[in-house]
């Protein structure tokens, strides 16, 4: 049903692990231990994948993985490591979760019919096989992405369990409380339980409505850490590196265009994190920014990535966005930026996602081609619609092109407007710099 | 798995014969899901003028004229369905015609037990 990459290097990688374990007598206890621990690290969030499949419950399954692992610091070190580390994880921990059920069932009776009914339905060994596994992480994602749900809990959700964050660590995040943080956590289960959200990837006709579900989680959780919507910082790195890590997981799992293409444009946008904000925490705009401080790595991974979704036969909005970033990274400096194109590729995004935030940037990409008399004309023409006139965007790029036409009291006025919508400290700061350079 | 699936839509946005066009689909369906055993009850309700409120208030009786919330959406009929998550649910909602008008919801039923078996109840009013 989806198309899935023949080669994970990184199975192989510890089969061959696990081998010269099993074979060496002489390992000793402490690497075994800390085996156990690098299992924990690069596969808990697989075995539970699976173990939500087998038992049918979120909850269960992570109170198995952890019965899973604590089982296999135990053995391990006497027994050595099994030959396939992760299906003996799966199947200790149904066995656990099934025993742990059946010593519960003398207090609650249902509890006993439920474990006897996971047991018939699933063997021991069902965690073993490859393809199933691989479909239990893309199970779990969609899941948590499942549309169903509110946008903070898809987030909230996915964070948590395909990532293994904290409930601390995603909370302090999202500047809200452990506590807040954990309510979403367990509402969100609930109605995955109540509601009957299925554990399963989605047919054929509904995967591109439920694939655009999950990149906008994705996206909303790279943005949160690359432009944080409030607060003192102007990024939170660990989310965005998150949110790529999260894209890589997505593409090797789903390499669709898309896909594809939101990858792209999270590493584009990331490469020039080091020459956004300036030494002292102050913004710098792309026009301004040093660009030896772009990361080249994964400017030409972005790249590459922009090449091979654009071969596919639609092109979407991530790959459109991500294909103009890429046209910022190719040129050497601002004016030397092919605008043109950044238009034409404007153009084509306005017919695919039209929106008024689209076509701010393109009135922008506008005024770097035609000059600032052209975009100011485009931007007015939206606001004058009364779209994005809560936008402190809207309102800074204006003040910007009044500033250049020498209009220092419209761009004053607008510097004021865009700063009264502003919330995030940095910009507030940037923009009560130019309007204190106006004055 | 039971759901209800329950149809708000601005009633005045339908002429007489988008209406009848409506129910015509609307039983085509319930046809199509009923082949499937998947059929519970459907039913489009009276216009929203029609609605009376009754509330009882230490063991007083409160009627009075009108819906429980006025709304600019209002509810307009329903399908009882048995799918097999909410994936099939919201599926079969998509294809409720009101579902182009205004909104469907879905929501899972609590299936209480105890409750008299709607099959008996309709043979005992046939026979």
């Amino acid at each position: 049903m989806v198309n899935r990459p023949g080669h994970r290097p990184q199975l192989q990688f510890l089969s061959r692990l696990a081998k010269r374990w099993t074979m060496s007598t002489s390992a000793s206890a402490i690497d075994v231990r800390s085996a156990v621990g690098e299992f924990y690290r690069t596969e808990s969030r697989r075995v539970f994948a699976t173990l939500v499949r087998l038992l049918g419950d979120f909850d269960l399954a992570e109170e198995a993985v952890h019965d899973a692992f604590a089982a296999a610091l135990k053995q391990w070190p006497t027994e050595g490591v099994p030959e396939n580390p992760r299906a003996w994880l799966v199947s200790a921990g149904r066995f656990k979760a099934i025993d742990g059920m059946r010593r519960r069932a003398r207090f609650d009776a249902s509890l006993g019919e439920l474990a006897e009914r996971i047991e018939a339905r699933t063997s021991a060994s069902g965690g073993a096989d490859l393809d199933l596994v691989e479909d239990d992480r893309l199970r779990l994602i969609f899941t948590c992405c499942h549309p169903a749900l509110a946008p903070e809990h898809q987030v909230a959700l996915t964070l948590r369990e395909v990532c293994g964050l904290t409930t601390e660590a995603i909370a302090s995040a999202f500047l809200v409380t452990p506590a807040t943080l954990a309510q979403r956590i367990v509402r969100a289960k609930a109605k995955i339980r109540d509601a009957g959200i299925p554990y399963q990837v989605p047919s054929r006709e509904e995967l591109p409505d439920r694939i655009e579900t999950v990149l906008q989680v994705v996206y909303l959780v790279f943005n949160e850490g690359y432009s944080a919507s409030s607060g003192d910082a102007l990024t939170r790195p660990d989310l965005s590196r998150e949110a790529i890590r999260l894209g890589r997981l997505l593409l090797e799992l789903l390499p669709e265009s898309e896909v594809i293409g939101l990858l792209a444009l999270m590493l584009l946008h990331e490469s020039r994190r080091a020459a956004r904000t300036s030494a002292t925490g102050e913004i710098v705009l792309l026009d301004d920014q040093d660009r030896s401080l772009w990361n080249r790595e994964q400017i030409a991974e972005g790249e590459s990535l922009v090449e091979r979704a654009m071969a596919s036969a639609d092109v979407g909005p991530y790959v459109i966005q991500a294909a103009i970033a890429a046209v910022h990274a190719s040129a050497e400096n601002a004016k030397a930026t092919d605008w043109a194109q950044i238009v034409s590729l404007y153009d084509l995004l306005t017919r695919v996602v039209p929106s008024p935030v689209v076509e701010l940037n393109r009135a922008v990409a506008v005024a770097m081609r035609d000059g600032p008399t052209a975009g100011l004309s485009a931007i007015d023409a939206i606001l004058d619609r009364g779209e994005l006139v809560d936008y402190h965007l809207a309102h800074a790029a204006r003040a910007d092109l009044c500033r250049r036409l020498g209009r220092t009291a419209d761009a004053r006025n607008a510097y004021k407007q865009a700063l009264s919508l502003a919330r995030q400290e940095p910009e507030r700061r940037f923009l009560e710099g130019r309007l204190a350079e106006l004055a | 798995m039971k759901y209800m699936l329950l149809i708000y839509a601005d009633e005045n946005s339908y002429n007489d014969g988008e209406r009848e066009e409506c129910f015509v689909e609307s039983i085509e369906l319930t046809h199509d899901l009923s082949a499937r055993g998947q059929y519970l009850a459907a039913n489009p309700l009276q216009s929203v003028t029609t609605a009376t409120s009754v509330r009882v208030q230490n063991g007083k009786r409160l009627v009075t004229d009108g819906p429980f919330a006025e709304t600019r959406e209002q509810l307009g009929g329903y399908f009882l369905v048995d799918a097999t998550d909410l994936n099939d649910a919201i599926s079969i909602a998509a294809r409720i015609p009101g579902a182009r008008k205004g909104t469907v919801e879905v929501r899972p039923v609590v299936e209480l037990t105890g409750l008299p078996k709607t099959g008996e109840l309709v043979g005992a009013v046939a026979k």
